[in-house]
């Protein structure tokens, strides 16, 4: 299958390209990597008249340290934040969950800004992005930004907080510089989506869980956190036992879905035992 | 239409293109490089695999528009001077392929893996090939091929 047609603009600057979806409108379709675009645009699942692709502006691009934070910029790709050096050392389950992501080839093309405003629950960065605190940077016409918590982000299925004529520009994330990561992915075959994944960082100290965070993958239209099983993590050693018994309500008041993978009961006890794991990992235990 | 320009194994070419053209299409339908061939058509099956900027992309999921600027190697531009590159000669010598479908693709991702990774274990090879599909499951000998060629000591 081939696309739709579409008209092709491929601005060089953030200002150009938040002036051409204010142009087009609802009929423009913002490309980042493309690696669920195209499948999208090949499919019909949709045809916008205007692809506006953000291959071509610099400033989009690459990984900086300010701080106690790391900004990433929208367009940079799995395979550059695998890379990073600063990725994996103060932001390490960022580092593990992208190391799931698809396949290589995939990983070479793929964005971290595309993958967030796209939204599908299933993908692999939502979670972590929750579980490290990230901040979102929106930029808007007339060159005003703001600045969304990860927690506000993700709104619904493939809906966040990015509005109409806006862009995601930059991931902010707190460095968690020492924190332990993990993050545990349960597929069937190679290279396919979560049908749960747990993104878990933890803080030790003296053999104990000092600060938990932990998001979910797949486990309702939007990634989710779960402060209730952080909170309950902290203070307690790392044990199977000690763990087993804060992560056992992680699926409470969460609403994932029933398809072929499994029902949506299977992937609430998944939920339990993924992040059983993805926390001891995360500890060192 | 618009105008792009594209290095391919090493030639560079000039063309209009509509926008919706994949770069698998353009390499196959308006340069003749049918040695890249079109799997699932849905970015699984890695049969697809080029290198853009020196990198493996499953090019039923580039547009031709985004390789404009860029440099493409396809599998007909591996060997050089009638000597077949060394990750084909090692496929060639160690039966990694039955009906060969997948070749092009495996090849090319298993070029991109040993630029990565010179000496790649096992496991690292398996994981490194798994966007590329075979369906005749001849993954023992595609694996034992990579680390022949990997014991080449293999630099593109």
């Amino acid at each position: 299958m081939i696309p739709a047609q579409f008209d092709y603009v491929a601005p060089e600057t953030v200002q150009d390209a938040i002036a051409a979806l204010a142009e087009h409108g609802d009929d423009a379709k913002v490309l980042a990597g493309g690696q669920s675009l195209l499948p999208i645009l090949r499919m019909r699942l949709n045809a916008p008249g205007v692809i506006v692709d953000l291959g071509r502006i610099p400033e989009l691009q690459g990984i900086s340290e300010e701080g106690d934070h790391l900004v990433i910029g929208a367009m940079t790709t799995y395979a550059a934040l695998l890379a990073s050096e600063a990725v994996s050392t103060h932001a390490g389950v960022l580092s593990k969950a992208i190391h799931t992501v698809a396949d290589p080839q995939i990983r070479h093309r793929g964005t971290i800004g595309g993958a967030l405003v796209h939204a599908d629950p299933a993908g692999d960065v939502g979670a972590p992005a929750l579980a490290l605190g990230a901040e979102l940077v929106i930029a808007g016409a007339g060159g005003a930004t703001r600045t969304v918590a990860a927690d506000d982000f993700f709104e619904d299925l493939f809906t966040t907080a990015v509005r109409d004529g806006e862009l995601l520009t930059q991931v902010r994330v707190p460095k968690h510089t020492g924190w332990g990561a993990h993050y545990e992915k349960f597929v069937r075959v190679s290279h396919q989506w979560s049908i749960v994944g747990v993104a878990a960082t933890v803080r030790s100290e003296a053999g104990s869980i000092a600060e938990a965070r932990v998001g979910l993958t797949n486990m309702g239209s939007t990634p989710l956190r779960a402060k209730a099983v952080e909170e309950a993590l902290v203070g307690r050693p790392a044990t199977d036992e000690a763990v087993r018994a804060a992560v056992a309500s992680v699926a409470d008041g969460t609403n994932p879905p029933s398809d072929l993978n499994g029902d949506s009961d299977y992937r609430k006890h998944l939920a339990t035992v993924l992040t059983r794991r993805a926390v001891l990992a995360a500890a060192g235990a | 239409m618009t105008r792009i320009q594209v290095t391919v194994d090493g030639v560079s070419y000039s063309d209009d293109v509509e926008p919706r053209t994949l770069l698998v299409q353009y390499l196959r339908e308006s340069l003749g490089k049918t040695g890249t061939v079109v799997g699932c058509d849905t970015s699984n099956c890695g049969a697809c695999t080029v290198h853009l900027d020196g990198v493996s992309v499953k090019s039923c999921n580039v547009l031709a528009v985004q390789a404009d600027g860029h440099e493409v190697t396809t599998i007909e531009g591996l060997a050089t001077d009638g000597e077949l590159h060394p990750v084909q000669q090692a496929f060639h010598e160690c039966h990694a392929l039955q009906c060969g479908y997948c070749t092009p693709g495996m090849i090319m991702q298993a070029v991109d893996l040993l630029n990565d990774n010179p000496d790649p274990s096992e496991q690292e090879i398996r994981e490194g090939l798994e966007g590329n599909l075979c369906r005749c499951t001849g993954y023992h000998n595609i694996v034992k091929a990579v680390q022949q060629a990997a014991k080449a000591g293999v630099t593109s």
